[in-house]
């Protein structure tokens, strides 16, 4: 009697964590749904030839967002050209020569930490460090910015991917006389070569949309320019300043920039998929 | 059966019975090579505990030495003492002497990446590096020689003939080496090794991993390659033991119980343990 009464009330339980945890994923997946959907419904009429070549406009004549897409991808690119290394190389302090020091517990802190700080921060740090001893914002100035905030990912993942590798294969190395380094760069790195673009990959979809961290450093820019040592456009702050405009054309294209940045980011999140589950299937 | 005949048989034993009775474990009749690691009072530790034991024996030059014993006996670690690979692992550290030609290689002063050129070491997995079958074998020779690409593809093909893999593997000698099935891997490894000329090979449970033909295919190899290099095999397998060594040490418990001349250990075993274990009634 008593085992049966108990065995419902379990029964019972079960049905309500179930529902509880339906309810609570429909709703995030909603979410999420709305966002996606806003920003096609309202982004897809933004995109143009135009919105690809033409610089940002001033409210009410026609332009695109030429200059501000340069200017990310150029930051971007210089971030992760100087934050990757950095990140690699520190990772590979961590997985492969710090086991055992006392220093690598220190450094896996403090990464964990520059990992979750907020970007805004970083933003200032590098205000700070950069934009006021040079006396102007600047794209080298973003471009720094977003490399701090490449390089504790890059470690993060790429300890983790290091680490993954399987002990036999370091061994079978070693046995052959290997120095270490030429372990790590020719034998470990090769193993572990897709998860490590994974991680590099992340951070990339990572500082593609940050906004805070340049709105300190690189600021804005109303045209198209080239030159690191001046403020250049970005998608991110030039997304935050039309869409917060009374303009009707700067918020079409805002919402043009924010669909451009999500569709980039979704398209690396689903090719860092691909390259774990490539390199999952190799043994 | 037999077995208990023979103990009934036997003189009295020692008071001593059950602690390792530390003889000179020299066998009777030494075969006719000259011996090439001397073995001397070597003690091994993981952190605090103690794996071996104190362990003092010889292996012939030309010759094959099986470790037989139960797992956690000490036969894998006293092979990684061997070329010192324990020392990639903090905490673990070895005491006393391994002469090999009359060189203490446990002294400091060794430099380990030469030392272990000159001792090849096959693992239990098979552990191709993540390239190409060729540069698989090509990799240790590169190391320490600089040869012409005729030459280099001159060893790598002697080196897989020796392995028995040449003919399998000739006509896609730039595919990956982990496209191989296990037991090609295996003698893709121990090509590898062989490929560097190393004066000693070290083999642990090589062919644990292999399915009947390939540990077959392993067999011969170990008795062809005999006649250049000393060989020591860490074996669970009594009859691979019986079948491919001239001598066999079997260990229990970080104790070398016995050591003698194959034939011996497997007919006439001096020690109950020995004679219980190869028997199958422990371990």
């Amino acid at each position: 009697m008593r085992a049966a009464g108990l065995y419902a009330r379990r029964r019972a339980g079960d049905h309500v964590y179930l529902a509880l945890s339906m309810a609570a994923t429909v709703a995030g997946l909603l979410v999420l749904f709305l966002i996606l959907w806003t920003l096609v419904a309202n982004g897809l009429a933004a995109l143009s030839t135009g919105f690809f070549t033409e610089m940002t406009p001033a409210p009410g004549s026609t332009g695109g967002l030429a200059n501000a897409i340069y200017g990310s991808v150029v930051m971007t690119v210089v971030a992760t050209l100087v934050g990757t290394p950095v990140g690699v190389l520190t990772g590979t302090y961590l997985a492969e020569f710090g086991a055992g020091s006392r220093i690598a517990p220190v450094v896996r802190f403090v990464n964990d930490i520059l990992l979750s700080a907020p970007s805004i921060i970083i933003g200032l740090f590098v205000y700070e460090l950069m934009v006021v001893p040079m006396g102007n914002f600047s794209a080298w100035a973003g471009a720094a910015a977003l490399a701090i905030i490449v390089v504790p990912v890059v470690v993060r993942t790429t300890e983790d991917m290091l680490r993954l590798v399987p002990g036999g294969l370091r061994e079978a190395a070693i046995a052959l006389g290997t120095p270490q380094w030429k372990v790590i760069v020719s034998v470990i790195y090769r193993a572990a070569i897709q998860g490590m673009l994974t991680g590099v990959m992340l951070a990339v979809a990572r500082i593609a949309g940050e906004t805070a961290p340049l709105l300190f450093t690189a600021l804005n820019n109303q045209f198209w320019s080239a030159n690191m040592n001046a403020p250049m456009a970005n998608l991110p702050v030039v997304i935050f300043q039309f869409a917060l405009s009374p303009y009707a054309d700067w918020q079409k294209l805002a919402w043009g920039g924010a669909l451009l940045i999500t569709v980039t980011i979704l398209l690396l999140n689903i090719l860092a998929r691909f390259l774990v589950s490539w390199s999952n299937r190799s043994p | 059966m037999n077995a208990d005949i023979t103990v009934t048989a036997e003189a009295p034993r020692p008071a001593t019975l059950g602690r390792p009775v530390v003889r000179p474990q020299e066998p009777a009749v030494v075969a006719q090579t000259a011996p090439k690691v001397v073995i001397k009072d070597v003690r091994f530790y993981y952190k605090k505990y103690e794996a071996l034991k104190g362990i003092n024996l010889t292996l012939h030059d030309k010759r094959v030495t099986a470790f037989i014993g139960p797992s956690g006996c000490g036969k894998s670690t006293l092979l990684r003492v061997l070329n010192r690979i324990y020392e990639l692992y903090p905490g673990q550290r070895a005491t006393g002497e391994v002469l090999v030609d009359g060189r203490n290689i446990l002294d400091a002063g060794q430099d380990l990446n030469l030392l272990r050129a000159k001792i090849g070491m096959v693992f239990q997995k098979p552990t191709p590096f993540p390239m190409s079958i060729y540069d698989n074998v090509a990799f240790g020779i590169r190391l320490y020689e600089r040869l012409s690409p005729s030459e280099l593809d001159e060893r790598v093909e002697q080196a897989l003939r020796r392995a028995a893999l040449w003919d399998e593997v000739k006509d896609k000698l730039r595919q990956s080496g982990l496209s191989l099935s296990g037991g090609q891997q295996q003698r893709l490894c121990i090509a590898r090794a062989i490929a560097v000329k190393p004066e000693i090979l070290l083999l642990d449970e090589p062919a644990s991993a292999l399915d009947p033909i390939s540990t077959q295919r392993v067999e011969e190899l170990i008795a062809e390659l005999k006649s250049d290099y000393c060989i020591a095999i860490v074996t669970h397998n009594m009859q691979q033991a019986a079948r491919s060594s001239d001598f066999t040490a079997f260990m229990y418990l970080g104790e070398l119980v016995e050591y003698d001349e194959t034939e011996t250990i497997f007919t006439h075993p001096r020690e109950k343990r020995t004679e219980d274990y190869i028997t199958g009634r422990f371990g």
